[in-house]
């Protein structure tokens, strides 16, 4: 007796255990948010209308069918009946939904005149689409940044524990007012991706080539995340999007320190640019660069993923030329995957990349780059 | 028909049986029969091999974190289960369903061009050969979605694409030829006094979808070839350095992709209408609806393509367009199921495997429905698109739709395939696992897409985790119960089980009862009389 008591204690602790992982996540989300933009409540309605309506719907249905199901059973001796065509019934049940359908087409179509209306914005951002990062451009306010996963890799890779905002957070997130129009002007420098922020109700696909339209209206504060919602290669699951709605005031703080920040490091480049530099602090900077651009293809031994992503150690572009390696990482190349950096690294970051290229991994070429022949090439 | 012309047909046939054995029976087989079988066979192997990277999907999705394969593999894994468990398992198990029924519903000996049967059949193994040993090429093979969008499957795919693309193009020869025959058979070979309007909506339902296959492969071939050019012969169709654009890529790939879907769905509402009826031993409701609501939605089919694509930044007036469009869908659709259930209606109903198989068809098929009419209004849809809650529609239509619907006409025509009957205690367990198995994996996707959840992705933030353990489990539990399917079908074709009469289902009525169990390999060469 004892022994089945203990059994079935033994047995509740691994019950337990396996529902661990549950009870802590504990998040057993039903529904689509709410949000907070006039959009997002629109299409929350619109998605809870035509909820019911299915709901509704589907009672009719499956009650009939059940009910047949039950009662009209060979086994409770029920004899088929004869039936089997009425034209009536066939027009009925032709004209109801008719009905129901257009009766829904109003609001949907409200909904989607107001979704197109990007008329009158108050504030303009350029949003471009990078594998596997979101470039966004203030326009007419000098401010241009990248924003990049900042969940580190060890979280990932299980190594440590996973924080409250795993997957969902950025190094810089996009600062916007509340209650402006902001109008996004959306991009693509590579493939199709989309910028997706559920609680906004915002999703547009970034289109290499082409510029979309959208726009938002934040009713309050907050930190607002989504996430590319468009495949767009090997770390699509890995580019979120972070912004983050402020009151107007502060808003503009943001807005001045950013143009100071910005101003400080064009300075501190022009002042790099200036300088002669060392192998080690080359390499102390160039791997820095190096695992914030360029890792996530050419991977941490430079071995790349071949072919597609080819490998840096040992090829012929790093044992040869460095003119013409400095020119790959400032225009990148045009038919593969490589980006060009001209826009997003000053010279002294892609002097001390090339330089890390060259030298890390056991190759120890002793070779060195300065900013001024990036300069140069530029 | 009478026991004794049973035993003539029987002597007929003697004379035909000059036929090679072994291998090279199958290799050059015309038989309609055989190479149904070979179809069938075909696409329940393609279904493990697809149900196995959905099990590598499911596995490394069931915790957040990255477990056991990369995002690379990852996305090699999403991308070639959907194109498998399309063009592999659902499209040739149909065209094997088509080549054995067809002209035993329609009175004929066999299709109207059998060595095309044979071509047609035999060009899928080189074309899944091809598409499958991507996968172990240098780089990888397709990882791109089975959408395969430009640029990502052009400029920035894997060098095994030019693979894919001679795969696809070998696909779609085979199912135009399918096609051609499936029409000219139907057309041409009908038994006297079996008009168009006669026919059993199987027959139906595949002569549309064939009619749908010719008109959208040709397109799914003249997209893959553009790509083909933007890799290898510098064009720019859809570059936009160049002077193209993406989204072309996506409006022709959608006009073959939204016919597409209705070419795995309508053969499965043939096979539904035949066992419905048969089990509710009453006569199929509104046959004249069922009929005209059938070509309603496959001529629609052709005008609601850019619903896949609301997010790209269609004009105002095409978003408005493809919404009502595709609403306006719902109309025939309801009709067919209101017709179904109508049948079900006062009839005098038993539960055999097939009659489950095709009950839970209508119910989740509706579910499916439902959520695709959600998906259908385009504000909501920004929300919905390229989510958990899209994943969670197609596979409603397409898992216990479509592979409902095949799975019950394996039950409901196996023992006259193989002559003896199935084990029904342990189709019966099969169904019930399987359907608490696909709605444990497939409902809880609703829910992570209306949270947020993105598809293809191989890692989630942590408010998705514990609906992604459930969907796996389920998974898990699906998956392996075709296991027991499998085993099942062995049985019946070991002779493992009672002899199957000639008309072994009470309600069931058409041409195919008439010949004996197992079915002869010549069939109906002197043709019945349909009055």
């Amino acid at each position: 007796m004892l022994s089945a008591v203990l059994r079935v204690k033994h047995l509740i602790g691994i019950v337990a255990g396996l529902m661990l992982p549950v009870v802590s996540f504990a998040a057993w989300e039903l529904n689509m948010p709410k949000g907070k933009t006039p959009i997002s409540e629109t299409v929350y309605d619109l998605h809870m209308v035509i909820f019911y309506i299915c709901v509704v719907i589907a009672i009719i249905v499956f009650g009939v069918m059940f009910w047949s199901i039950f009662h009209h059973r060979k086994s409770k001796g029920h004899k088929p009946a004869n039936f089997h065509e009425s034209t009536t019934v066939e027009i009925v049940w032709t004209a109801i939904p008719l009905i129901i359908l257009i009766v829904m087409a109003i609001p949907a179509t409200q909904g989607v005149f107001a979704m197109y209306n990007t008329d009158e914005s108050d504030l303009d951002i350029q949003v471009t689409g990078y594998q596997w990062k979101w470039r966004y451009q203030y326009i007419g306010e000098d401010i241009d940044y990248f924003s990049v996963l900042s969940t580190p890799k060890e979280q990932i890779d299980n190594l440590e524990a996973k924080g409250e905002h795993y997957l969902l957070e950025v190094d810089e997130p996009l600062v916007v007012p509340v209650r402006k129009k902001i109008r996004f002007l959306l991009t693509s420098n590579d493939v199709i991706h989309a910028w997706w922020v559920p609680e906004l109700a915002v999703k547009k696909d970034a289109i290499p080539g082409f510029i979309n339209e959208t726009w938002t209206s934040i009713n309050e504060p907050g930190i607002y995340r989504g996430q590319c919602a468009e495949l767009c290669g090997k770390d699509h699951g890995f580019m979120p999007i972070v912004v983050k709605a402020v009151e107007e005031a502060e808003y503009l703080d943001w807005l001045a320190e950013k143009k100071h920040q910005r101003e400080l490091a064009l300075a501190k480049a022009a002042a790099e640019a200036e300088l002669t530099w060392d192998l080690d602090e080359l390499m102390t900077k160039g791997q820095e660069v190096y695992q914030k651009n360029c890792l996530a293809c050419h991977q941490d031994q430079g071995q790349g993923l071949p072919p597609v992503f080819p490998a840096l150690k040992g090829s012929p572009l790093i044992k040869g030329d460095i003119s013409e390696h400095i020119r790959v990482v400032l225009h990148g190349r045009t038919g593969t995957a490589m980006a060009a950096y001209s826009a997003q690294l000053s010279d002294s970051d892609i002097a001390a990349v090339v330089t890390y290229e060259r030298n890390a991994w056991g190759q120890n070429t002793g070779e060195t780059v300065q900013p001024s022949a990036v300069a140069e090439l530029r | 028909m009478s026991d004794t012309s049973t035993i003539v047909q029987n002597d007929t046939q003697d004379a035909h049986e000059h036929h090679p054995t072994g291998l090279s029976r199958w290799l050059f087989t015309t038989n309609h029969k055989e190479i149904g079988t070979l179809y069938l066979i075909f696409s329940f192997v393609m279904l493990f091999i697809g149900g196995g990277m959905a099990f590598v999907i499911r596995a490394e999705l069931f915790q957040p974190g990255l477990q056991l394969i990369d995002p690379e593999f990852f996305n090699q894994m999403t991308t070639m289960h959907g194109l498998i468990m399309v063009f592999g398992v659902v499209m040739p198990a149909f065209v094997g369903l088509a080549n054995w029924m067809v002209p035993l519903m329609i009175g004929a000996p066999d299709m109207a061009l059998p060595r095309m049967n044979n071509w047609s059949f035999w060009i899928m193994p080189f074309a899944f050969g091809m598409l499958l040993s991507s996968l172990f090429m240098d780089g990888g093979g397709p990882n791109f979605g089975w959408t395969f969008y430009a640029p990502l499957s052009t400029t920035y795919a894997p060098p095994s694409t030019t693979f894919f693309i001679f795969g696809v193009h070998l696909m779609g020869l085979s199912s135009i030829m399918g096609a051609i025959n499936i029409i000219t058979t139907i057309m041409n070979m009908r038994a006297p006094g079996m008009t168009l309007m006669k026919m059993p909506m199987f027959v139906w339902t595949w002569l549309i979808t064939a009619f749908l296959l010719i008109a959208v492969m040709p397109v799914l071939a003249g997209c893959v070839t553009m790509m083909l050019m933007d890799i290898h012969f510098g064009t720019s169709f859809f570059n936009a350095a160049g002077g193209g654009d993406p989204v072309m890529f996506q409006h022709i790939f959608w006009f073959f992709g939204h016919p597409e879907v209705y070419i795995m769905i309508l053969p499965a509402f043939g096979v539904v209408s035949q066992i419905i009826p048969a089990f509710s031993r009453k006569k199929l409701f509104g046959y004249h609806s069922m009929v005209y609501a059938t070509a309603s939605i496959a001529i629609l089919s052709f005008v609601v393509w850019a619903h896949h694509m609301f997010t790209v930044g269609l004009p105002l007036a095409a978003e408005l367009f493809f919404m009502y469009s595709t609403m306006l869908i719902a109309v025939p659709t309801g009709v067919k199921v209101f017709n179904w259930v109508s049948t079900m209606f006062k009839g005098s109903m038993t539960f055999e495997a097939p009659m489950l198989f095709s009950v839970a068809f209508v119910v989740l098929f509706t579910i499916g429905g439902l959520s695709g009419l959600m998906l259908s209004i385009a504000p909501a849809d920004f929300q919905y698109h390229d989510t958990y809650f899209v994943v969670a529609h197609f596979h409603y239509v397409l898992v216990p739709g479509a592979i409902f619907g095949i799975i019950a006409a394996t039950y409901y025509w196996i023992p006259k395939w193989s002559g003896y009957m199935y084990n029904e205690g342990l189709a019966k367990v099969h169904f019930w696992l399987s359907f608490i198995g696909l709605n444990l994996t497939f409902f809880p996707m609703h829910f992570l897409g209306l949270a947020g959840m993105p598809r293809r992705i191989p890692d989630y933030a942590l408010q998705f985790a514990d609906f992604n353990m459930v969907t796996s489990i389920g998974a898990f539990l699906f998956g392996t119960t075709q296991l027991l399917f499998l085993y099942i079908v062995i049985q019946c074709a070991r002779g493992k089980g009672e002899p199957a009469p000639q008309k072994p289902w009470e309600g069931a009525e058409g041409l195919e009862w008439t010949v004996p169990s197992p079915a002869p390999l010549h069939t109906f060469e002197q043709p019945p009389k349909v009055d």
